[in-house]
């Protein structure tokens, strides 16, 4: 993607986001001066808004707001939703991260191990994953990890960050509460926080790990199969050596195009895997904002998730044309 | 020979007499090769199945899915009368369930309905058209791809207002990109052949090229890909209703039965457990056989 399409999708982005919010059937202006509002109190507050604008133009001053880290105030709590969105990001990112951090420490070994003994027992249990991946509704297996693991055998926390007698006890710096115990050398809460996301975030990463293991396993057969690996055997390398040192090395690049990919749509994945586990993080904030019609908020989060998705995207296509000759 | 013998004979023929035999043969052939591949096979029994179940929905429920009996709520599994249970309103859930997988096929069925057909005109024209109608319909296809679906849709159904129509709506609005990369794809690739000229020269315009001569080339891969597609359509689907903004109460959609039950998942595991079950049964079946139609119809990216 060069920079004028990157531009040009982002610009796409909020355009359908200022769509929406012109389309939708709520009035801005009189969720602001309530119903009994004067004539022309209505009318001063439709021109503040900028609605007496033509279409166009309040398209401009919209992309000028959000240039500027302005989403609106969020008609439920009167804050800036840019503020309530810095607050519940680090949530998610923590969540996303450690889900994608289970997806390839996982993922990749299975997907390799399932491409060189192709059609063993072990090719087809990485078959079952993948396919149980794509199968499984994600809500659902949330709400049976939580029964199983927290209901029944209680081996982790349920619902939430952390319990509730350890909310805010660390000082908040990175915004990510594994982190923040760590800095604050405050060990019981990092043991609570860990109890707390080891749930949700081996749900996600389970789903990115059927992503990636399947994506691996194809890109290890392409290179199993290519002639150079055949040079390399007959001229007596080890099989470790042809497969980690040969083959594993040429797919590098391709592979962490796929994990940025798959950190993507775990950041996406992750607004439903957040509202069955209580996780307030962004996910959360749009879903709730949704169901409260307060449209800057569900505006202002799709477009930070949809911004962010973008970026990956592009990290992932930049990387694979500056590390891969072949692309050039 | 008897007649089967002689009309298999006259399927699997090398050398078919009519453009209806050549058709139809190979049609058979691709049957037989799906038929080899008992996966696929299965997941094709499964949406017979939820196919027949759907239906017979008002044979087979024991229950009306909407009469409520609060003196018998969340009745356990394996009761009297009530096979899976009841739910919160002392509704019997396998009747639920039962009337639910209509509201599954109907969403599954739009939505594969809607998106293919919206990407084969967009990419077909784009593909045929070149210059900057492709440009400009590429790169909103472009757009459409880069979004976060689920997120998206989210966005267009909370413009739109909670419900099934507006959730199939939603659901194809971020659906239809792929589609149309592929019916693009295949249109640069039928557009310069031979034949195409031909039909030029003996006088036929665009639309005929399009619709008579490009369209039926285009669908074995759009087939495959929405096979394919469809257990997303259905979690996408279930995922909204899970939300509430899908079909609302007292219907009997599975994502809606499933955070209905939620409340109780520590107490009453089954209420939610159960629709969970019958999702996930019927997206992998259209997993599987999207996966044996891929390698009927499309060998080239077979999974190995």
């Amino acid at each position: 993607m060069t920079f004028g399409s990157v531009t040009v999708t982002m610009l796409g982005l909020l355009f359908v986001t200022f769509i929406i919010g012109r389309v939708m059937p709520i009035d801005p202006v009189l969720s602001i001066v309530g119903e009994r509002a004067s004539k022309s109190t209505y009318d001063a507050v439709y021109n503040q808004l900028g609605l007496d604008k033509p279409l166009l133009v309040q398209f401009f001053y919209y992309i000028w707001d959000v240039l500027h880290g302005d989403f609106g105030t969020s008609l439920l709590n009167a804050r800036p939703v840019a503020d309530d969105i810095r607050r519940v990001f680090p949530a998610t990112l923590e969540l996303a991260s450690l889900g994608v951090l289970f997806g390839i420490v996982l993922g990749v070994p299975l997907g390799v191990i399932a491409a060189v003994r192709r059609g063993s027992w072990i090719d087809q249990i990485a078959r079952v994953v993948a396919l149980v991946g794509y199968s499984m509704p994600i809500f659902w297996l949330g709400l049976m990890g939580l029964l199983v693991f927290y209901g029944i055998l209680g081996w982790v926390g349920g619902p939430g960050r952390v319990g509730i007698f350890y909310v805010d006890v660390v000082p908040s710096v990175t915004g990510m509460i594994l982190i923040d115990s760590i800095i604050d050398g405050n060990w019981t809460v990092f043991k609570d926080a860990f109890s707390h996301i080891i749930l949700p975030a081996s749900l996600l990463g389970y789903y990115s790990l059927a992503y990636v293991s399947r994506m691996t396993r194809s890109f290890m057969l392409e290179q199993l199969s290519a002639e150079y690996i055949t040079t390399a055997r007959v001229k007596g390398m080890s099989e470790r050596a042809v497969i980690w040192r040969h083959a594993f090395r040429n797919i590098r690049v391709q592979l962490i195009t796929v994990i940025a990919l798959s950190y993507a749509n775990l950041l996406e994945g992750s607004v439903l895997t957040e509202i069955i586990f209580s996780w307030p993080g962004i996910g959360s904030y749009i879903t709730t904002a949704l169901l409260s019609a307060d449209m800057n908020a569900v505006l202002g989060g799709t477009v930070v998730v949809g911004l962010i998705f973008i970026l990956l995207n592009i990290f992932s296509d930049l990387l694979y044309r500056v590390f891969d000759p072949r692309a050039k | 020979m008897s007649e089967t013998q002689t009309l298999r004979a006259w399927l699997l023929t090398d050398a078919p007499t009519s453009r209806r035999h050549a058709k139809l043969a190979s049609l058979y052939k691709g049957w037989l090769s799906l038929r080899s591949n008992s996966m696929a096979m299965f997941g094709l029994a499964i949406l017979i199945i939820l196919g027949l179940i759907a239906a017979a929905a008002p044979l087979l429920a024991p229950h009306d899915p909407f009469f409520q009996d609060l003196g018998n709520r969340l009745g356990p599994l394996g009761a009297e009368d009530h096979v899976l249970g009841t739910d919160s309103l002392g509704r019997d859930i396998l009747s639920r369930l039962i009337y639910g997988s209509r509201i599954t096929l109907y969403i599954v069925t739009l939505v594969a309905l809607i998106a293919p057909i919206a990407g084969l005109l967009v990419g077909t024209v784009s593909g045929y058209a070149g210059g900057w109608i492709d440009m400009i319909l590429m790169r909103i296809t472009d757009i459409f791809l880069a979004f976060p679906r689920l997120v998206l849709a989210l966005a267009f159904v909370a413009a739109l207002g909670a419900g099934i129509e507006n959730a199939v709506l939603a659901i194809s609005l971020t659906a239809w990109p792929p589609y149309a990369r592929i019916a693009r794809a295949e249109t640069l690739t039928i557009r310069s052949s031979d034949f195409i000229s031909a039909i030029r020269l003996q006088g036929a315009g665009p639309l005929r090229i399009i619709t008579k001569h490009i369209w039926p080339l285009c669908i074995s891969s759009l087939i495959v890909r929405v096979t394919l597609d469809m257990a997303g359509i259905i979690l996408a689907a279930a995922g909204l209703g899970f939300l509430g903004l899908g079909a609302q109460p007292p219907s009997p959609e599975w994502g809606a039965m499933i955070s209905e039950g939620r409340r109780f998942i520590l107490d009453y595991w089954w209420v939610a457990t159960m629709p969970g079950l019958a999702i996930f049964t019927v997206s992998l079946a259209f997993n599987l056989l999207g996966d044996g139609l891929r390698d009927v119809l499309d060998p080239k990216d077979s999974g190995q």
